[in-house]
């Protein structure tokens, strides 16, 4: 479904990924860690194109994207839905605007029916009531449930989430996960997610890939990152400040 | 010591003119999506509310301000050779020709284009643009293409009511205020004012109105670097388009006015 190939990015002479490799079959739901700065996010934005590799191919149902016109990149991103990690909320516009964004532009439907469909979307993340509010009125936490309703909104195929429980409490946050976990069940949707939340990237991945130093350092399930013997994932998961992975200002 | 003389100023000219190379990309872009449908109507509507309307007021007050300066200049000034019936002309000529489309355009960068590299510029910096396209929603069709046809068209309108009001400005200072006949200012107003000058003014005012949203657009659009690259994005776009403005003006003068 999503195969990336020895992507290798680098911006103003940083070098961020550096060979990275990863593919996700139909349906999987893909969880990717990493330390902070590791190209997490780059990586994400590669696979719905708005980063372009330096070197490597990505391909989504088997098309280059590289290969894809304006219009033609177009067609595929409306099969993708994107949570961005800082939510990205439009804020010219209130909040049921914003969840109702794509369905307003790319489907026949009226103002009042965008309205409703965008006020269910924003009960299934817990935000009844919203619909009429502007982002600069909501929490930290609260955008991201509305970047998140944005991003199912129009039940895509594939779902990219960056850090989706990231400054939630713990309850909030596993009401996600659960939302997440329907979204695979009930719309067979394929899925990268981005998280440092250990607790809950063993509850929705199939498969774990840990991001390190530009490449993918390992892949596997949820049970065989858990009983790794790989010190650098081992410190990550652990979260240690102690180990392989050299922390600035921790000097050992 | 040549070689490092060219080098120098091969360094000071690469910047702007690989801006000038983006921005041309950018022209390019938009004229494409302005003729490719779906046509975003409503947005294009709101934008020339935006910069129309909401300028309005300021472009009043610098007309008819400018025209009763330009009549009390010229009169006191002209009144030496004896030519005081000439004020009419020289208002009305200055403004239609001149003043008009350039303070309008000078005034709508000031608010209009700050107003929009603050505005892309914000939302290239909190991934807004991102969003946009992750939505299958081309930016520059959807954010671009309004501003620079309100630009384009508004800035034109806006030049009619400057020349109008200033012309009334200049009356009220020659008649009113220093007693000039009425029937005389108005006479020398008509007299040697051409359709074409009026024409060709609005022609600059529609170029200037392009050109100050096409450059503001640019600065936005491809901000980079947080609150501060904003404001540098901002400030950017009201220097350049200042200048694009001034300098654009002398070439559009010397080849339309013939
Ligand atoms: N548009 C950009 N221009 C320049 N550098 C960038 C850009 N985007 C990302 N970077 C750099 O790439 C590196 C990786 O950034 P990225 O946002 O992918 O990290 P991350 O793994 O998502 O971190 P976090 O967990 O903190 O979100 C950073 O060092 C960042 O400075
Ligand atoms: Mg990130």
């Amino acid at each position: 479904m999503i195969e990336l190939i020895d992507i290798h990015k680098s911006f103003e002479g940083k070098d961020v990924l550096l060979g990275v490799n990863l593919k996700v079959e139909k349906g999987e739901s893909v969880v990717v860690i990493g330390g902070s700065g590791s190209g997490k996010s780059v990586l994400l934005k590669h696979i719905i194109g708005l980063l372009k590799p330096d070197r490597g191919t990505v391909t989504v149902n088997s098309t280059d994207l590289s290969t894809l016109d304006e219009d033609g990149l177009n067609e595929l991103r409306k099969k993708f839905g994107m949570l961005f990690q800082s939510s990205a909320l439009f804020d010219s516009m209130k909040v049921w605007e914003n969840v109702g964004f794509g369905l307003k532009r790319h489907t026949r439907l009226s103002d009042p029916e965008v309205k409703d469909m965008a006020v269910q979307k924003l009960k299934m993340v817990g935000l009844s009531g919203a619909e009429d509010l502007m982002p600069s009125e909501l929490s930290g936490g609260m955008r991201k449930r509305v970047g998140l309703a944005r991003a199912i909104a129009m039940e895509p195929e594939i779902l990219l989430y960056d850090e989706p429980t990231t400054g939630l409490d713990p309850i909030m946050a596993d009401a996600i996960d659960e939302l997440i976990i329907k979204m695979r069940e009930e719309l067979k949707v394929t899925s990268v997610a981005i998280t440092h939340d250990m607790k809950s990237a063993y509850k929705i991945a199939d498969t774990i890939a840990m991001l390190y130093n530009g490449v993918i350092i390992l892949t596997g399930t949820p049970e065989e990152i858990k009983n790794t013997s790989d010190p650098v994932v081992r410190q990550f998961i652990e979260g240690r400040a102690v180990g392989p992975i050299v922390v600035e200002g921790m000097g050992r | 010591m040549l070689i490092k003389l060219i080098e120098a100023i091969g360094a000071f000219i690469e910047k702007p003119a690989e801006g000038i190379g983006r921005c041309m990309l950018l022209l390019y872009s938009v004229l494409k999506h302005i003729v490719k449908p779906p046509f975003e109507i409503r947005n294009i509507f709101k934008q020339m509310l935006e910069i129309g309307v909401n300028s309005l007021p300021v472009v009043l007050v610098t007309a008819i301000f400018t025209g009763m300066v330009l009549a009390l200049q010229s009169y006191t000034g002209f009144k030496r050779f004896g030519a005081e019936g000439l004020v009419g002309s020289v208002v009305a000529l200055s403004m239609t020709r001149e003043l008009g489309p350039v303070l309008s355009a000078l005034i709508v960068t000031g608010r209009a284009g700050a107003a929009m590299a603050a505005e892309l510029g914000t939302m290239r910096v909190t991934e807004q643009i991102d969003a946009l396209e992750t939505l299958a929603t081309n930016p520059v069709k959807y954010l671009i293409v309004p501003r620079f046809l309100s630009g384009a068209i508004m800035l034109p309108a806006l030049t009619v009511v400057t020349d109008i009001i200033g012309i009334m400005g200049g009356y009220f200072v020659t008649v009113i205020l220093l007693g000039a006949s009425s029937k005389a200012y108005l006479r020398a107003t008509w007299d040697f004012l051409k359709q074409q000058d009026i024409y060709n003014g609005l022609t600059k005012a529609c170029f200037f109105g392009a050109a100050f949203a096409l450059i503001s657009c640019y600065k936005g659009f491809y901000a980079k670097g947080g609150a501060e690259g904003v404001g540098r994005a901002t400030t950017g776009a009201v220097v350049v388009s200042s200048m694009t403005i001034l300098i654009s003006d002398y070439f559009l003068s010397a080849w339309l006015f013939k």
